[in-house]
């Protein structure tokens, strides 16, 4: 931030919000990388909400005439063991990633910031079951917790969002709590409370609102990894079920093809990398402007 | 120092009483019974009941948690139901193995990874720092089994230099049994490694900036002593950190790739009990990788209470 703005905001009018938000978004976007990334994002969700119209062909169209058939003019990526169009299942494959990468880091950030909100808040006995819940999840690994959480449920979207869900719930909570340990002492806080207001008051309008900033980064950097999960569930069979166009799946059943067709495999494996990479990179640039004290830690 | 290592034992054995009534309640979000989805389709009703018996279904929540800790504190994990063997048999030859490469993989992403960051904090902004930063953000990124499918395309398929996949023990036969390792525990160790790199990276960064290194390097000393001594020894909280988180991470991803290389380790003992819904298995699975883990953690707790005597009075 320039020196002279905190000089202005003395004399002058405190700067508005909108001026913050653009501030922030300067600093984001100072590096091209952070650019790059949004734009593949960008690209990738516009692929997805409009699959229907930019892929050449239905996701599940078999044509078992044209099987395992090489790159071409009429299937750029060439066709799959079942005849359907590879191009069209890569597309697709985008709307899934995407959904779970959205919807389990929200599921996952809402159960755990509360959590988190709660331990921190009331501390004591209430922070320390809470807590101690967290560490047991927090020393599995997530893999091997979605693996038996998918197990126990059967494959499928709704056990995929739940299993990725809590497997990244602990560090939201951890995060939240340490936040709202060092906040509540603030003397907003003892003012909010002096004037009246409840408990769950100063939690959802005092509290949560000045710690959500570390939470929004948290959450950035989790959409690759939540995509990254999903992708790797589906890869082992126990995620997302066959025939749904995912890229896990692409993977899994191209695999046997790689040695007369290795862009069977690669195509979904590549797409997932740059995807991943691309919120890691806005990740990252919404870490430098929100919180620089937390690079390098998340 | 006693004290503080007591009372982190007293901790983790607290989070592992709460591991294995997590894993335990596993059971109960199956839908449906589980001894029917154990035994299939087949079963007569007074199979099934006789199952639920011998499983110690049919009685009371915590009467049944507390038998199954009990016997699992013996070695005593039930019998699996696929493979119709003790469990503690099948993880006795499963989980050295995972243990075996997941070792590997530590040493390597550990050396390779902190080295790595090293160079990138001397050199900040030079050529080799741009390109180790943008290969380890890759690194992050990437799925280990596309690493693992990589691997097998070039290396075995191609050029014909490594076996396909499987498995050899070390003790038969040394020689193989590094052959078919190598590309498993490299897919396994470049997120380690990528992530190492970065976290030694930016916290060597953070200390470059003090004070006690601007001392350290104009009272004259040699750059490899004001770099191991002075700022890497003060770096290493974070990285520390990190280690332990390793460790969690690398039995993460010894179930992609044990899946992919076809490894008989825990990973695909635990893939294949998904399958089969062998939920004795996955239990005992869950409690016994939990108890490494929370060994690894305590281990690295009590290294930073070595570390930062700070840490020893929280």
């Amino acid at each position: 931030m320039p020196d002279n703005t905190n000089a202005l905001a003395i004399t002058e009018k405190p700067p508005k919000r909108v001026s913050e938000l653009r501030r922030t978004l300067r600093v984001m976007f100072d590096r091209p990388v952070v650019i790059g990334g949004a734009v593949v994002i960008v690209f990738m969700v516009i692929l997805a909400i409009f699959a229907p119209l930019i892929a050449p062909y239905p996701p599940n169209d078999q044509n078992l005439m044209a099987t395992l058939q090489s790159p071409s003019h009429a299937h750029w990526l060439g066709t799959d063991e079942l005849g359907r169009d590879f191009l069209t299942r890569v597309i697709y494959g985008a709307q899934i990633s995407l959904l779970v990468g959205v919807v389990a880091v929200s599921l996952a950030g809402a159960v755990g910031m509360v959590l988190g909100l709660i331990a921190g808040y009331f501390g004591g006995w209430v922070s320390n079951i809470i807590m101690r819940f967290i560490d047991a999840l927090l020393a599995l690994p997530p893999m091997v917790l979605m693996l038996a959480i998918a197990a126990m449920l059967g494959g499928g979207l709704k056990t995929v969002l739940i299993a990725i869900g809590i497997a990244m719930m602990p560090t939201y909570c951890r995060l939240m709590c340490g936040q709202v340990l060092s906040l509540k002492g603030n003397d907003y806080v003892t003012a909010a409370r002096a004037g009246g207001a409840g408990n769950l008051r100063i939690m959802f309008r005092h509290l949560l609102p000045n710690s959500l900033a570390p939470m929004m980064v948290l959450m950035s950097v989790n959409l690759g990894t939540a995509i990254l999960m999903e992708a790797t569930l589906s890869y082992l069979g126990i995620g997302i079920l066959p025939p749904a166009a995912t890229w896990g799946i692409e993977v899994s059943s191209g695999q046997r093809f790689i040695l007369s067709h290795p862009i069977l495999p690669f195509a979904p494996c590549i797409a997932i990398t740059i995807l991943v990479l691309a919120f890691n990179m806005v990740g990252d640039g919404l870490r430098d402007a929100l919180d620089p004290r937390l690079r390098g830690t998340l | 120092m006693a004290s503080f290592i007591i009372r982190r034992i007293l901790l983790t054995i607290l989070v592992l009483i709460i591991i294995s009534f997590l894993s335990f309640l596993l059971l109960y979000i199956m839908p449906g019974d589980p001894a029917a989805a154990a035994l299939g389709l087949s079963a007569t009703p007074a199979q099934i009941e006789a199952y639920r018996h011998e499983l110690w279904l049919d009685r009371p929540f915590m009467v049944q948690y507390f038998h199954w800790v009990g016997n699992a504190v013996r070695g005593d994990f039930g019998e699996s139901i696929a493979y119709k063997e003790p469990i503690s048999t099948i993880f006795k030859q499963s989980l050295p193995i995972t243990l075996y490469l997941s070792m590997w993989a530590f040493i390597l992403s550990t050396i390779l990874g902190i080295s790595a960051g090293i160079i990138c904090a001397i050199r900040r902004g030079g050529l080799l720092d741009q390109v180790i930063s943008v290969m380890a953000n890759i690194g992050i990124a990437v799925p280990i089994f596309f690493l693992g499918i990589l691997g097998i395309y070039f290396f075995a398929l191609k050029l014909n230099w490594l076996p396909i996949m499987g498995w050899t023990s070390p003790t038969d036969n040394f020689i193989e049994s590094s052959r078919q390792a190598l590309m498993p525990v490299i897919a396994l160790s470049v997120p380690g490694i990528a992530m190492m790199a970065r976290q030694t990276r930016s916290s060597m960064l953070e200390v470059i900036r003090q004070d006690y290194l601007r001392t350290a390097w104009s009272k004259g000393l040699k750059e490899r002593q004001v770099i191991i001594r002075h700022a890497l020894k003060n770096a290493l909280i974070p990285i520390v950190t990190l280690l332990g988180l390793q460790v969690r991470t690398l039995v993460g991803g010894s179930v992609v790739v044990e899946q992919v290389f076809n490894i008989p380790g825990m990973g695909r003992l635990l893939v294949y009990s998904a399958f089969s819904k062998d939920f004795i298995i996955i239990q005992a699975g869950v409690l016994l990788i939990g108890a490494v883990v929370c060994l690894a953690n305590l281990l690295v707790d009590i290294s930073y209470g070595w570390l930062d005597p700070r840490v020893r009075y929280d």
